[in-house]
């Protein structure tokens, strides 16, 4: 077998206590895109850092031509051949496409002046290779994704890379846009230039690749060439693990529908949005990471603006599009990121509980510390919060911040709650607890809807769940429907009958 | 997806095809006002008028070649008034402590003396990771504060300053200043230095985007440092031409000129944002700014609506930058409407 033009061996990397990837051995071969798979965490874009020198792996090594090294920068990642094209271009929009491409490394004139029109000449028969109508001098900003990614890629080349490597630089690209990436890619491949591909689109990954690693938990789950291997194998490597007892959602007759919303748009971020939410009701929002569901979420409590498309409260429409009205009609939102939106880290846990209602706890046009205690006590103890409702929010465990931020929001009793991760980054005792408030509130009749990328969770909580992919509902799965593979399936834009229907008698998704 | 709109550069109107170049743009404003002016009196464009408005804009012009190399790097440098005001005073000095010394070492001193000042401010923000606008917004009240307690109320005088050297700022050759002539033989090298050297481009490549120029290997904290000592050793270089341009310096001198300089490089077209503008078109925004402050003292207008007009200026400047940039917005996003 030919050996491999770039191969990691044994990479260990870890932030803080959490260990993020786990032994994790993989070839790169000359001529051969090797395609990456996994569920959001489970470690590929850590691996893609190690590779461009980004991070610096724990323990482990590189085997890349005839000796092992790791890369400590990204120039000398570079200098080595390995080039990385990222989801988000990282180019200079002031600067034109030449520039960019040649950023740092400008060819010179005898003068040692930059040689503006070498530059320009080789870019654009760069250009003209791949088939591009773009020209040299034309400044990066207002080209497409597509386009930028295409001066990422004659960066690339015009540092003779061996090694590509993409992460999903499909997201964001229409289908036109992605097969002319496949026809580059393929003429790459045919120079012998070793390619890892990162993507959650399953038919582009069977399309493009002849070796497939699904990743899990920052190990290696499967590897081996294409043929090997089938969608339902995938799937089933990328989500399987067991569903533990932790969710514990109480049976509700659902009631009368609080949310209605009807195709909701924003262009360029989701469209054709349209579902309800009933009282007494978890409905879970599933989709992978940059699918829209916060988005949607945002739209809905009126943050992000809306381009069309109708959100009813009871009978009544949202018509003044704000956070404000939002409140008012009685939505609470629980944002993903407690530290930047949902806390004010500095004040103590009394103060963020009220925040979001010190109008009604004006006495005499001032706040009544009182009144404001009161309140506070009331939901921090139902949330079972540790700590003194004293003591500022910074010295809180993650935990019980999130039981804060949801005693913030519960002092508004609204009628429909939205949470949005509400789990990230809290220990196990804590998720149970976060679970057994939001069905405690459910049973006494709050709508909720709970965004969520840990599939045991949504599955566990929800009592439907809708998937979203690309900005769009893809599926609506009611608890009986719901497992992982159904999830993901739906996750990753496969659509029509699954091959695998029957399969859903095992939960745990084991194969 | 909808099809792509074809080459967006075509049918955008008028005004963008005004603002394409800032530079001619800046040419033709100063072009009309200098013509409406003229007409209006024609005194306007005498020589001395001429050579007055060519001294007036000369300093003004030189600081704005440090200050665009600082802003194209996003970053901003309000000290070098208090630069300039203490290098001036070190000049005036020298001539006093040591008569007999040449021109030559006076400013070479001040420059250096310039440089080392801009260089604590290159420590502090680039290594020290304390945002531009604090540190110089620091460094503008420590310096002057600094130059208050040494001139103790002192004053240099023209009497103090040998003649040749006050010959800087009023002998011309072929009509125009030294003091003009330096500035643009400076212009010319701070031009060519910013577009035809990769250390040149690297300026903008940090304003653009610092991440990316990460990416590149770019060394972004040197190249940081290196801006503001640039930019404190031309206020240094500023300084000891302001003792030749006006031979009578204290404790106050250039005193608020700093705001001055950074509206003249934003209304030239150089983005407060980082990573767009030339030094060109900078100066011609300062020479527009002083044009029309020239108009309007010809014209008999009082002096306070001067400073109203310079602010109307560098409003409608950022306005047009704003205004372009969502243009830009637009079109990309267009591009995305495929989801």
């Amino acid at each position: 077998m030919r050996s491999p033009t770039i191969e990691l061996v044994d990479i260990y990397k870890s932030f803080g206590s959490t260990r993020v990837l786990e032994g994790v051995s993989l070839p790169l071969f000359p001529g051969e895109v090797h395609s990456l798979l996994g569920e959001n965490g489970a470690g590929k874009s850590t691996l893609v850092k190690i590779m461009a020198g980004l991070h610096l792996a724990d323990k482990g090594a590189m085997r890349f031509g005839g000796k092992e090294m790791l890369f400590r920068s990204t120039a000398q990642a570079q200098h080595a051949g390995v080039s990385v094209i990222y989801q988000e271009p990282t180019l200079f929009r002031d600067l034109s496409i030449a520039e960019n491409v040649f950023m740092h490394r400008q060819p010179k004139t005898a003068y040692g002046w930059i040689d503006y029109a070498e530059m320009n000449r080789t870019v654009s028969q760069h250009l003209s290779q791949l088939g591009v109508s773009l020209q040299p001098e034309d400044p990066v900003l207002g080209l497409s994704i597509a386009d930028q990614q295409i001066v990422e890629i004659i960066k690339a080349l015009t540092f003779e890379a061996k090694v590509l490597i993409m992460d999903e630089p499909t997201a964001a690209l229409s289908l036109e846009e992605v097969k002319r990436l496949f026809q580059v890619v393929e003429r790459l491949r045919s120079k012998g230039v070793a390619i890892m591909f990162v993507s959650h689109r399953l038919e582009e990954v069977f399309a493009i690749s002849q070796r497939i690693t699904v990743m899990r938990d920052g190990r290696v789950i499967g590897s081996g060439p294409v043929e090997k291997w089938t969608t339902e194998e995938v799937i089933r490597k990328m989500v399987g693990r067991s569903l533990d007892a932790l969710y514990p959602k109480e049976k509700v007759e659902p009631g009368k529908v609080v949310l209605r919303v009807r195709s909701l748009r924003r262009a360029g971020v989701f469209k054709e949005i349209s579902f309800e939410v009933r009282q007494g009701e978890i409905v879970g929002l599933a989709g992978l990471v940059g699918a829209g569901r916060s988005e949607v979420a945002r739209a809905i409590f009126g943050i992000d603006p809306l381009d069309s498309g109708e959100v009813l409260i009871g009978d009544t429409t949202l018509s003044n599009h704000a956070p404000q009205a939002a409140m008012a009609a009685g939505i609470g939102f629980v944002p993903e990121d407690r530290q930047q939106q949902g806390l004010v880290m500095e004040m103590t846990v009394m103060r963020n509980a009220t925040l979001t209602i010190l109008r009604q706890l004006k006495r005499l046009g001032l706040v009544s510390k009182e009144k404001e205690r009161q309140i506070a006590t009331r939901w921090t103890q139902r949330m079972q919060l540790k700590g003194h409702i004293e003591e500022p929010v910074n010295i809180l465990s993650g935990g019980n911040q999130q039981k804060v931020v949801l005693a913030k929001w519960l002092a508004t009793e609204p009628k429909l709650l939205i949470v949005d991760e509400p789990t990230r980054g809290v220990d196990v005792g804590a998720k149970s607890e976060v679970h057994r408030t939001l069905s405690q509130l459910a049973k006494d009749g709050m709508a909720i809807i709970m965004i969520s990328s840990d599939l045991p969770e949504v599955i566990g909580m929800a009592d439907r769940i809708l998937v979203m992919h690309e900005g769009k509902l893809t599926a609506e799965l009611s608890r009986a429907e719901a497992t992982e593979e159904a999830i993901m399936f739906a996750a990753t834009g496969q659509v029509g009958p699954r091959p695998d229907q029957k399969s859903k008698a095992t939960p745990n998704g084991k194969s | 997806m909808t099809k792509q709109p074809e080459n967006t550069a075509e049918g955008q109107g008028w005004l963008n095809a005004l603002f394409r170049s800032r530079e001619t743009s800046l040419v033709l404003l100063i072009a009309v006002l200098t013509a409406v002016t003229t007409t209006l009196n024609p005194r306007f464009l005498s020589p001395q008028s001429l050579k007055d408005l060519m001294l007036n804009v000369s300093i003004i012009a030189l600081l704005v070649l440090g200050q665009t190399v600082i802003i194209l790097m996003r970053q901003i440098d309000l000290s070098i008034s208090s630069i300039v005001g203490i290098t001036a005073f070190l000049s005036g000095t020298l001539f006093i402590n040591h008569p007999g010394i040449s021109g030559y070492v006076v400013i070479a001193i001040a420059v250096l003396t310039g440089l080392l000042l801009g260089a604590v401010n290159a420590a502090l923000i680039a290594w020290g990771k304390i945002p531009a606008l604090i540190t110089t917004l620091g460094t503008l009240y420590i310096f002057r504060g600094a130059n208050y307690a040494w001139v103790h109320g002192r004053q240099v005088n023209a009497v103090n300053v040998p003649g040749s050297f006050l010959a800087i700022g009023t002998s011309t050759v072929a009509g125009v200043p030294i003091l003009t002539w330096i500035v643009l033989i400076l212009l010319i090298l701070f031009s060519i230095g910013l577009r035809q050297y990769r250390a040149g481009r690297e300026y903008y490549a940090i304003g653009s985007n610092p991440n990316a120029a990460v990416l590149a290997g770019i060394n972004v904290s040197r190249r940081i440092a290196i801006g503001f000592i640039i930019s404190g050793a031309i206020a240094g270089l500023a300084g000891a031409l302001w003792l030749a341009r006006f031979g009578t310096v204290d404790a106050t001198a250039a005193e608020g000129i700093e705001l001055t300089v950074i509206t003249s490089t934003v209304v030239g077209g150089v983005a407060i944002t980082g990573g767009v503008g030339t030094v060109v078109g900078a100066v011609l925004g300062a020479l527009l700014l002083s044009v029309f402050s020239s108009t309007l003292v010809f014209l008999r207008v009082p002096s306070f609506w001067q400073q109203a007009f310079q602010g109307a200026m560098l409003l409608v400047a950022i306005a047009a930058d704003a205004y372009l940039a969502y243009r830009h917005a637009l079109r990309s996003r267009v591009k995305w409407s495929h989801v």
